[in-house]
């Protein structure tokens, strides 16, 4: 394998990491500065723009909101997902094509619009509350991932071993819970952390179904960001990075981090 | 009872999807063709209007742009990541997965203190006396397609890196013990074989800036309005849902007809389908 590239292509890509990873260092430096306003290099390190975050009441209560749909959503997911994926994988034969086209259907449609028609035909017209509107908003836009994960596990198993311990006699059920689920279980886990972060992130679909009393974290960073300049907001995202170092740690002990560029 | 259990066991998610995404989209998009005011009104009076023309057109002009420079870089940055040692590009790959998975809100923030008046760019070019006043940079279509193409660049390497890895290394020990030199490798080997996969990314990112809401709501505002925040602003500002449903079914129809339009492209341009 040729492994000479060429000096300029070397000099591009450096420059392209410095693009991807330096704004990030950026806002890390923008977060410890002692400064009322934002500014980088920071001026006088300090946490104290950290304990802020916790001193305005929004935050609290979006940081609150966001984790609590995060988790409902992804338990939608999965409980709606991992049958699909599994009758997917295990009845492929029996099974229309256009059905795992279904489940990536939320890819497609653009989450602004996803997001509008809930609020305009599920919330307005029919009374849901805003709540139960964001936590499907959210199930939705989870989906695809989830549904894409645990196939991909499954296409690893060999169901086999699942026709072997029902012909022993093992009721269906418990075959489930005990031979098929521990096989794949990196892949729920891995599916797990991928939709929690997806939706914490989410701000297509939330900012139309957000209003009076009810709001999630990246839309109270917006409208905090319309107020004040100071560096809170670089602080709110420091601690969503090092949400994402967390969840980047857990794939690379599921799935690997190659998992990402397949 | 086995003919039916695959119908079964997707059911649940079967019904999620119809029931909380196609049957409300769909509502959406047929309350445009039942207007009192004829079928076709609000997409004459979407056309009609100079601005909302303005605003499809510049959509357009940053989704292309962004798209272009995201495969661009992508494709070079991609190329060189498959070729690096083992430990170098597990470095690599986690410096772009980083951003991948950092939120939009987080990185169009970084780009605004990149890019604002007293923002460190502007400070840099003043304390080397570049320019005498700081330079008025948000706001304009470029702060946005820098963000956008921050945003997809990540998105772009990874699907690439992907993409060239799975090329045999046969095809290029035959194509380099043939004689071809490294570039005629890359533009008569590597690059056809990697056309699915640059259409595949395009797709994603031309997508996903056209029916971008955050990046160009933070730097470029109702200068820079483009279709997400003009859709968001007639929902949520002045309450003309005709109007936002209008823009709905526009962005849905371009999505998709895209989608399907390229995925065919895609497939038919695959040297190695059979």
């Amino acid at each position: 394998m040729t492994r000479n590239i060429h000096p300029v292509l070397i000099a591009l890509t450096v420059l392209v990491f410095i693009f991807l990873v330096g704004p990030l260092i950026i806002v890390l430096g923008a977060a410890l500065s002692d400064t009322s306003y934002l500014t980088f290099p920071p001026q006088g390190l300090s946490l104290r723009w950290f304990g802020n975050i916790f001193e305005i009441e929004a935050f609290r209560r979006t940081i609150v909101t966001s984790l609590e749909i995060a988790f409902l959503s992804t338990g939608i997911a999965l409980l709606v997902g991992v049958p699909a994926a599994y009758a997917l994988n295990r009845y492929r034969i029996q099974l229309p094509g256009w059905l795992s086209t279904l489940f990536i259907l939320p890819v497609l449609v653009p989450e602004l619009v996803l997001g509008f028609s809930l609020l305009k035909n599920v919330a307005t017209q029919f009374h849901a509350p805003i709540f139960i509107s964001l936590v499907l908003g959210h199930s939705l836009l989870v989906l695809p991932y989830v549904v894409r994960v645990i196939s991909a596990s499954l296409a690893a198993f060999d169901f086999s071993i699942e026709e072997a311990a029902i012909s022993l006699g093992s009721p269906r059920l418990k075959t489930f819970f005990t031979i098929l689920l521990p096989n794949v279980r990196s892949g729920v886990i891995a599916a797990f952390i991928l939709a929690f972060i997806t939706s914490i992130n989410d701000v297509s679909i939330s900012i139309f179904l957000t209003g009076p009393g009810i709001s999630t974290l990246p839309i109270q960073i917006l409208a905090h960001m319309e107020q004040f300049f100071d560096p809170t907001v670089a602080s709110v995202s420091v601690l969503l990075m090092g949400l994402t170092v967390a969840v980047m740690a857990a794939v690379e002990r599921t799935l690997g981090l190659t998992f990402f560029a397949k | 009872m086995k003919r039916f259990a695959g119908w079964t066991l997707s059911t649940p998610a079967t019904l999620l999807v119809l029931v909380f995404l196609i049957l409300p989209v769909l509502a959406t998009i047929v309350t445009t063709f039942a207007t009192t005011a004829g079928p076709f009104a609000p997409y004459l009076s979407f056309f009609g209007s100079g601005f909302r023309r303005t605003v499809l057109w510049r959509t357009i002009q940053i989704s292309l742009a962004t798209t272009a420079i995201s495969v661009v870089i992508g494709f070079l940055t991609a190329y060189v990541v498959s070729r690096s040692p083992g430990w170098l590009k597990s470095i690599l790959i986690i410096a772009a997965v980083f951003p991948l998975l950092t939120g939009v809100v987080v990185r169009s923030f970084a780009w605004l203190i990149i890019l604002g008046k007293n923002g460190i760019l502007n400070s840099a070019l003043l304390s080397t006396g570049l320019i005498n006043e700081p330079l008025s940079m948000l706001y304009t279509q470029g702060a946005v397609i820098t963000a956008m193409v921050y945003l997809f660049v990540p998105l772009m390497v990874l699907t690439l890196v992907g993409v060239l890895e799975a090329i045999p290394d046969d095809l290029l020990q035959a194509s380099a013990s043939l004689g071809a030199k490294p570039t005629a490798t890359f533009m008569q080997v590597i690059l056809p074989l990697a056309v699915p996969g640059l259409i595949v990314g395009a797709v994603l990112v031309f997508t996903g800036s056209f029916t971008a809401y955050a990046t160009p709501q933070l730097l470029g505002g109702e200068a820079q309005m483009v279709m997400g925040t003009l859709m968001y602003q007639q929902a949520m500002v002045t309450f003309d849902w005709v109007s936002a449903s209008t823009i709905a079914a526009i962005m849905v129809v371009i999505t998709i007809a895209i989608v399907l339009l390229m995925t065919r492209v895609a497939r038919r341009l695959n040297p190695m389908a059979v």
